[in-house]
């Protein structure tokens, strides 16, 4: 199966190892992956702080990177690029030439752990981590692009790894994009509050599918020089 | 009140919120509480999402029919006995609210809780013509007599307050020496307000909603507020938004279901008052005179606009017990009325976006507020919507903001810009704190940019291929 890996700006630049590991993990799972340089961001940062006609350039770009392998799916690191992704067919819905495109796009792209487990039809990956971990759902990932159980699936499968509840788990980390900083103390509340709940449950690792969510989590980890460690779902999956 | 709470600039009135731990714990407590409940009790009820829907349809319908069942409950009220007003600006509506108070001579107004009274700033012209003005309801009382204070939730006004503060007001304002217990606090202030109620020559209600084959109007209280103020004072003015209307009792029943279970985690409110037309002369009490305003003030406008679904809320607040955003700032720090993700959604459109266009940033798009709306309002797609407006149809975002994205459009627009401009990005790792940076590393360390970048990684490892 060809697989066109979309590594996504903040993976590309910031945790390059949630690419390696999610390109392993796919290639040991059996796919075949490529990955098209030509490729940047998918345009969130701009469209979410309202400037969609500024974010279009970088979104046709990406259309025709992303199709241009002829890959038969297109998968990503993160549920939120991903729901960029899918909703570049009502953004560019006066241009019906891109939106097919786009709704061609939308149908080939999935997220890491949806890509695994309803393509791949797979439920276990053959992945050990001898942790007790809490799992934070991406507000985008879960809510809005619709993938809950998917990595939750695969996380009761890795071998070793002790799944612990946490308090407002569902309640977003306060990242946000642009928010983060626009709105950086009420950004930082809010991450503060949900760090001190990870905290409170003893777990050594906090394991999430955004790299945006994680950096925000593991700053504010960072600023209380608290041990635990924040790992993205492929670093997880791609260790056996 | 007006819509406009506050006079402070958006990051003075965050941060005043952000300082107060008290009142941020107070929100955090009275969220998880509320929101324990009403996952509780609609867990009982069972097909929440069922329920949502056909309360949304409910909504859709009579906002696509509006005129239609605007004009079938006023001539129903009418035909009962009530006097129906439609006021198209807020002036418009406290004029008329004066003018039947004058015409009684009134000197003492008693009030049940309503949301559009204050938005039209209906306390203040009274109050300016020298009519005293009491609010009855529990919440908004202390907020009343603690200075004015605004209320931070449109249902739960005071929730702000925690028992300490609410003692401490008791104690500074009315003399109150007991404790804190809300059981007694309670009592003293009914015992305080009974006076009131008998001696008010004119009560003020707003309406949860108008049932328009009948005319009548509702109130849903938890203190037997509105049923006092509904029987004892001889005159009644009842003040109600335009979009506020069910067709039948039949629509009344989903919608009151909805309503006590999303506002405050109940199967019921203590009391659901439905009044049709003034007294009756086999009545044994109620108003002598019932005078029904129906407020206009904007909502036509809303209605014309893209974001017409917004009118489908039916203020149960619950978006704002959901929103994480809301929990550390409450109301106080949205500056309007309105908070939280409804007040995001509405607010811009219903009262304009240059005063109001920074609603919209105290939101992460994280979607949790559409998932609680009982009447479905695509909450995060109106926000969304908005700040597009916000920053490129009517740019008031300002200049440097745009030539920044402008900048960062370019660079992730074009493959080899983006590539030359990443390949040595990690030197931001030295830089100073400066600009966006500074305001992340209040809370947090900076992120590191990688020296190697994935697509470095991939052309080393996959060399030969693609």
């Amino acid at each position: 199966m060809h697989v066109s890996f979309f590594s996504t700006c903040l993976v590309d630049n910031i945790f390059p190892d949630i690419g390696i590991d999610s390109v392993k993990l796919l290639e040991r799972l059996g796919c075949t992956i490529v990955f098209n340089p030509q490729q940047t961001c998918c345009g969130q940062p701009l469209a979410n702080s309202g400037y969609q006609q500024k974010a279009k350039k970088s979104m046709h770009l990406l259309l025709d990177t992303l199709l241009e392998d002829e890959a038969d799916y297109i998968v990503a690191p993160s549920g939120s690029c991903v729901l960029q992704i899918k909703e570049y067919s009502t953004l560019f819905a006066d241009d019906h030439q891109i939106a097919d495109k786009a709704g061609e796009l939308a149908a080939k792209t999935f997220e890491l752990t949806d890509f695994i487990v309803n393509v791949l039809q797979k439920d276990r990956v053959e992945s050990t981590l001898r942790a007790k971990a809490v799992y934070h759902p991406s507000c985008h990932m879960t809510r809005l692009l619709g993938v809950k159980e998917p990595p939750l699936t695969l996380l009761a499968n890795v071998a070793g790894l002790e799944l612990v509840p946490c308090k407002g788990q569902d309640k977003c980390c306060g990242f946000g994009g642009t928010f983060s900083v626009k709105m950086a103390d009420l950004s930082g509340a809010m991450v503060a509050e949900k760090v001190d709940n990870f905290i409170a449950t003893g777990a050594d690792c906090v394991i999430g599918c955004d790299a945006g969510c994680l950096m925000n989590i593991k700053a504010r980890l960072e600023r209380l020089n608290h041990p635990m460690q924040v790992l993205h779902i492929a670093n997880v999956l791609a260790h056996s | 009140m007006s819509i406009q709470t506050s006079d402070l600039p958006l990051h003075d009135r965050i941060n005043t919120e952000l300082e107060k731990p008290f009142m941020r714990k107070a929100i955090a407590n009275a969220q998880d509480l509320l929101n324990q409940k009403r996952e509780d009790v609609f867990k009982e009820l069972g097909n929440y999402e069922q329920w949502k829907s056909q309360a949304s349809a409910i909504r859709h319908h009579v906002l696509e029919n509006l005129d239609y069942y605007l004009d079938l409950f006023s001539s129903n009220a009418e035909q009962a006995g009530a006097h129906v007003y439609f006021a198209s600006t807020d002036q418009e509506a406290t004029e008329r609210a004066l003018a039947i108070c004058q015409a009684k001579n009134a000197s003492k107004v008693v009030k049940s809780k309503s949301m559009v009274t204050e938005e039209i700033g209906l306390n203040e012209v009274l109050e300016d013509q020298g009519i005293e003005v009491i609010e009855t309801d529990l919440g908004e009382y202390l907020l009343q007599i603690d200075n004015h204070d605004k209320p931070s939730h449109i249902v739960v006004p005071a929730l702000h307050k925690n028992r300490d503060r609410i003692q401490q007001v008791l104690q500074e304002k009315r003399g109150y020496d007991g404790d804190n217990l809300p059981e007694n606090m309670t009592r003293f202030v009914r015992h305080l307000i009974r006076k009131d109620f008998l001696e008010a020559d004119v009560a003020i209600t707003g309406c949860n909603f108008g049932v328009a084959e009948t005319g009548t109007c509702t109130l849903v209280t938890n203190e037997g507020n509105g049923r006092f103020v509904t029987t004892v004072p001889k005159t009644q003015i009842v003040v109600m938004g335009m979009e506020r209307l069910v067709p039948s009792f039949k629509e009344l029943d989903t919608m009151l279901s909805l309503l006590a279970r999303s506002a405050v985690g109940a199967k019921l409110t203590s009391y659901m008052t439905l009044f049709t037309g003034p007294k009756k002369p086999d009545d044994m009490d109620g108003p002598e005179e019932l005078h029904i305003i129906i407020v206009d003030n904007g909502r036509s406008k809303v209605l014309g606009s893209p974001f017409k679904e917004v009118l489908k809320c039916i203020r149960c607040g619950t978006c704002m017990l959901e929103c994480p955003a809301y929990r550390h700032v409450c109301g106080h720090g949205y500056g309007a009325l309105y908070p939280g993700p409804l007040g995001a959604a509405l607010v811009p459109v219903l009262a304009g976006y240059t005063p109001f266009k920074d609603l919209t940033k105290i939101c992460t798009l994280c979607g949790a507020c559409n998932e609680v709306c009982p009447v479905q309002v695509p909450l995060y797609e109106y926000i969304y919507e908005h700040r597009r407006i916000i920053a490129e149809e009517k740019q008031l975002e300002g200049r440097l903001e745009g030539i920044a994205m402008g900048l960062y459009g370019g660079i992730i627009g074009n493959a080899k810009l983006y590539d030359m401009t990443t390949r040595f990005a990690s030197v931001a790792n030295i830089s100073p704190k400066i600009g966006p940076l500074k305001q992340w590393c209040k809370n947090r360390e900076r992120p590191h940019v990688a020296t190697q970048r994935f697509r470095d990684w991939y052309k080393i490892t996959k060399k030969g291929q693609k």
